[in-house]
């Protein structure tokens, strides 16, 4: 059988051991506390997301209705914002339903300042597919859920299980004709980002 | 398949070269990638550490690879993932397809995978019938215009936007003439929005696996890996055996170093953790061997297995700059792609080891510092040791070597030399001096320094 | 101080004047130089081509030559990295383990041995640096812009003590010109291609002079400059070093 040969061929290769390098020094090197929103909002920005600085869910209500006509499909995983399709509700439906949906609002809580990335798992997004086939994506983040690179970001997610998780940065988006960027490539064409202050 | 390959990088670069123009474009368009790169570099202070702490996970992974791939194989068979064993690119593609036929699946859609290049694994299905479609955009152009990839970031970097406009056109239905980045990147979203739907079984690789967990990680930014998964009833991941990451925690480091280090991004759009599938769907894995083993025993270029496949090395290239990816003829071109190759098959893949001047830029933007140059220098001996090399340049080098091992010929030579050309270092080999092409030979001088010296040693004394 | 000057095979040959300079230069300085007279080639054409197990002859003529000084001297980044790197010898790999020790290019020499800090020379000319790779990647007498660290030039270091001397930017500071050995020859096209556009930088950005640590890639420029009938000059970074005040 092609596996035992293939560990026995790498088994046989493999030279003598190397140790694990420490973590803790690039950890600590990153490490600070300073002005994590500041540079997320940054660094997001560049990225082609756009970020919001908002007191409640509230005012999520009031941006979205001037951004979004009414009438089209929302679905929204935030606990609160009730306004719109309940995603916990259509959890049974098939993924391919979606393709009509309009904006996800989804609740991240975990943002990484170096990168613009909002970590949500399968528990967050509720259906995987959700924060890809929509048109345009909405993530919520309380300001106190950053962590400024991924050294942290991954010490925060420890050993925690999930089917499925991603670190989402901004919208999709191209370079491949030519290098121009493109946004909008197969996902969504915006992400809005609402950070409760 | 595609047939025999007859011509050498040397002379697949000549023909990239009779188009000037389009080779400053090549270059300077790679050029910015490397400089956008750079930026990115500059703004970590702790750059090179990290760099140095991804080879050392990647070293300790290339000595304990049989353990961490028994680690994920049980982890991911715990998380509900189905894992299958590839020794070669054929066996692949079998088990890939028979995973399709078993299901009655005739279409599928992919995102993008080198590993399958290297396999033509395309090819493989669509030769038994099964309809492949490449998601990622730029791999859906070079796949529209029949041509594989000729960068392992971006693909169709090759490409004018004036082509896949009338590729576009042709294929997809565009407007005639259009070859606005931002249309054409439309029309492909609607054309493929469809194809995702439509599909029952999704490809795609795999950027890392984390043995402690059984997850695997894939970057995009376009969204299409996702699309194509998490639609699909059946989702098959392919990757090399040498994807393993030990720990979840060192995806910490190698995201940070992927994306800065391939386009100067600080990450992908999307960095997807796969660890379970979802209800009533499922995920296989593909964990290919193919030549890596063999790798692996080879002391000197086990390194070239630390990969990312970033691409930086071949964007800063000069070579690959200014000859293209196609002159590579292997899937994965560019210096690792020459350090790969020869791995695979030393016969077909003899020259690329020796497209290079050895400049030794690659190794310095690789984030898993792979001694790239240092790689290539060393099958470059391996490959004449083995026969590779034209006899005529065998018996050219043991003339020289003759020559400049003793003074005396040495100095009777450089008098006949100075004017013949013949004996110069990088003339050896060549009736029809390549050099005088499109250089002027070097002025012969009066006399040699040799000549010079005991001269002035007689008028001294 | 036992010195010797290690004139590579194509210096010899073709650029006299370089050697000439590097030897003049360091007398200047004060060195007592020896130039043994056996010499021929460091074995790295034949080596950069696959052909390193035919070098043993070169590698024992160069121990033979080179043994027992203080440094080795060369003016060319190229040659001495071949000797650092790979200088061995079955019958006497002692020696040779000495000579990688004490072989040095001829501006790290300047820096590193002699602290050279002032010198006596005027070259009133806009100057392009052509960083060689083997001396930049392999040597580090300057820091190459792919990593994160400090920068740092010792031939820059060098040019700027010489009166009237103005070294230019350039748009690329250190990509590589193309010659690479036997490379210039067997990849025709692609060589070429490098070497004009590393020419056309130095042109567009005013530059009168090419000047590099390393004759190699200089004599690769001026095979190109001289074919475009160029104006712009080749000059290795002793000739200017050693350029006297007039
Ligand atoms: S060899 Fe290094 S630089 Fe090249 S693609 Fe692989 S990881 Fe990136």
């Amino acid at each position: 059988m092609s596996r035992e040969k293939i560990l026995a061929a790498v088994k046989a290769n493999q030279f003598t051991s190397a140790e694990l390098p420490d973590l803790n020094v690039l950890a600590s090197l990153t490490a600070t506390d300073a002005n994590l929103v500041e540079k997320y909002t940054a660094i997001a920005s560049a990225g082609g997301s756009f970020v919001y600085e908002v007191a409640d869910l509230e005012a999520i209500k009031t941006i979205l209705q001037k951004e979004f006509k009414p009438g089209v499909q929302v679905i929204s995983g935030v606990a609160g914002l009730t306004d719109y399709t309940d995603a916990a509700s259509v959890v049974h439906e098939l993924s391919h339903s979606f393709a009509n949906v309009e904006l996800t609002i989804l609740q991240s809580n975990l943002g990484v300042a170096e990168n613009g990335a909002l970590w949500l798992t399968e528990e967050q997004m509720h259906i995987r597919v959700l924060p890809f086939i929509a048109q345009h994506l909405a993530i919520v983040i309380d300001k106190n859920n950053f962590v400024p690179t991924m050294a942290q970001a991954y010490e925060k997610i420890g050993d925690a299980r999930y089917g499925y998780g991603a670190f989402i940065s901004g919208p999709s988006k191209t370079a491949d004709i030519e290098q121009s960027l493109v946004i909008g490539a197969h996902g969504p064409r915006s992400l809005s980002v609402f950070i409760i202050t | 398949m595609s047939s025999a390959v007859t011509k050498d990088h040397a002379e697949l670069a000549e023909i990239f070269n009779r188009d000037e123009p389009r080779v400053d474009w090549h270059d300077e368009t790679l050029w910015w990638v490397r400089a956008k790169r750079d930026i990115a570099a500059q703004k970590l202070p702790e750059w090179e550490l990290l760099r140095e702490t991804a080879s050392q996970i990647k070293n300790n992974v290339l000595s304990n690879l049989s353990e961490y791939l028994t680690q994920f194989e049980a982890n991911a068979i715990k998380n509900g993932i189905i894992v299958h064993w590839a020794a070669d690119a054929a066996e692949h593609n079998q088990i890939i397809h028979k995973l399709l036929s078993d299901r009655g699946i005739d279409r599928m859609v992919k995102s993008k995978s080198m590993l399958t290049e290297e396999c033509h694994l395309n090819e493989y299905l669509i030769e038994r019938g099964v309809d492949v479609i490449d998601s990622d955009l730029g791999e859906r152009i070079v796949q529209l215009a029949g041509e594989p990839p000729s960068h392992i970031v971006l693909p169709c970097i090759h490409k004018k936007k004036e082509e896949i406009g009338d590729i576009f056109h042709e294929h997809l239905g565009s407007a005639k003439g259009e070859s606005d980045p931002k249309i054409l990147t439309e029309t492909a979203r609607q054309h493929l929005r469809e194809v995702f739907l439509t599909r029952r079984s999704a490809l795609t690789g795999v950027n890392f696996a984390v043995a402690e967990t059984g997850e695997f990680v894939i970057c995009t930014n376009e969204g299409n890996a996702d699309m194509g998964a998490h639609l699909a009833e059946i989702h098959i991941a392919s990757m090399g055996i040498e994807k393993i990451i030990p720990e979840r925690k060192h995806l910490g480091v190698f995201l940070r170093l992927l994306t800065r280090s391939a386009t100067g991004q600080p990450i992908t759009t999307y960095s997807s953790h796969f660890s379970k599938p979802q209800a009533g769907k499922e995920i296989h894995i593909v964990i290919v061997d193919n030549g890596r083993s063999i790798q692996l025993g080879r002391k000197d270029f086990r390194n070239s297995l630390k990969c990312i496949r970033c691409g930086a090395c071949m964007n800063t290239c000069p070579v690959y700059r200014k000859s293209g990816g196609h002159s590579y003829h292997t899937a994965v071109a560019g210096p690792i792609g020459s350090i790969l190759a020869p791995n695979l098959d030393m016969k077909k893949y003899a020259d690329l080891p020796f497209a290079s001047t050895l400049c030794g830029s690659c190794s310095n933007v690789c984030p898993v510092k792979i001694d790239i140059h240092d790689q290539l220098y060393k099958w470059r001996q391996v490959i004449v040791q083995e026969g590779y090399s034209p006899k005529a340049k065998t018996l050219a080098m043991k003339g020289m070597a003759f020559t400049l091992s003793s003074p005396g010929l040495y100095r009777a030579a450089g008098k006949m030399g100075r004017f013949t050309f013949k004996y110069a270092p990088f003339a050896v080999n060549n009736g029809m001096n390549p050099w005088y092409k499109h250089r002027e030979m070097p002025k012969a001088p009066e006399e040699s320094f040799g000549e010079w010296y005991k001269k002035r040693e007689g008028e001294k004394r | 101080m036992k010195v010797a000057l290690f004139v590579p095979c194509y210096v010899d040959q073709f650029y006299p004047k370089a050697a000439i300079a590097t030897l003049e230069l360091l007398e200047k300085l004060g060195v007592e130089v020896h130039y043994p007279k056996n010499q021929t080639c460091c074995g790295q054409p034949m080596a950069n081509s696959g052909y390193e197990h035919l070098t043993t002859g070169c590698n024992n003529l160069f121990i033979d030559n080179f043994s027992g000084y203080d440094y080795i001297v060369c003016p060319s980044g190229s040659c001495t990295l071949h000797i650092k790197e790979h200088l061995h010898s079955p019958q006497s790999e002692d020696k040779a383990t000495e000579i990688r020790k004490r072989v040095y290019e001829l501006t790290e020499f300047l820096v590193d041995i002699l602290h050279v800090e002032h010198l006596e020379a005027s070259f009133p000319h806009k100057v392009g640096l052509h960083q060689s790779c083997h001396g930049l990647r392999g040597l580090h007498i300057a820091q190459m812009s792919e990593l994160v660290a400090p920068a740092f030039s010792k031939p820059a270091k060098l040019l700027d003590m010489v009166q009237g001397l103005q070294l230019v930017q350039l748009g690329r500071q250190d990509d590589c010109c193309g010659f690479g050995g036997t490379f210039c020859v067997a990849e025709e096209a692609v060589s070429s291609k490098m070497g004009k556009d590393r020419v056309d930088d130095h042109i567009e950005h005013g530059a009168e002079y090419i000047t590099s640590a390393d004759l190699s890639c200089l004599m690769h420029m001026e095979g190109i400059l001289r074919r475009q009938n160029s104006n712009v000059k080749v000059i290795h970074v002793a000739e200017i070093l050693n350029h006297s005040i007039q």
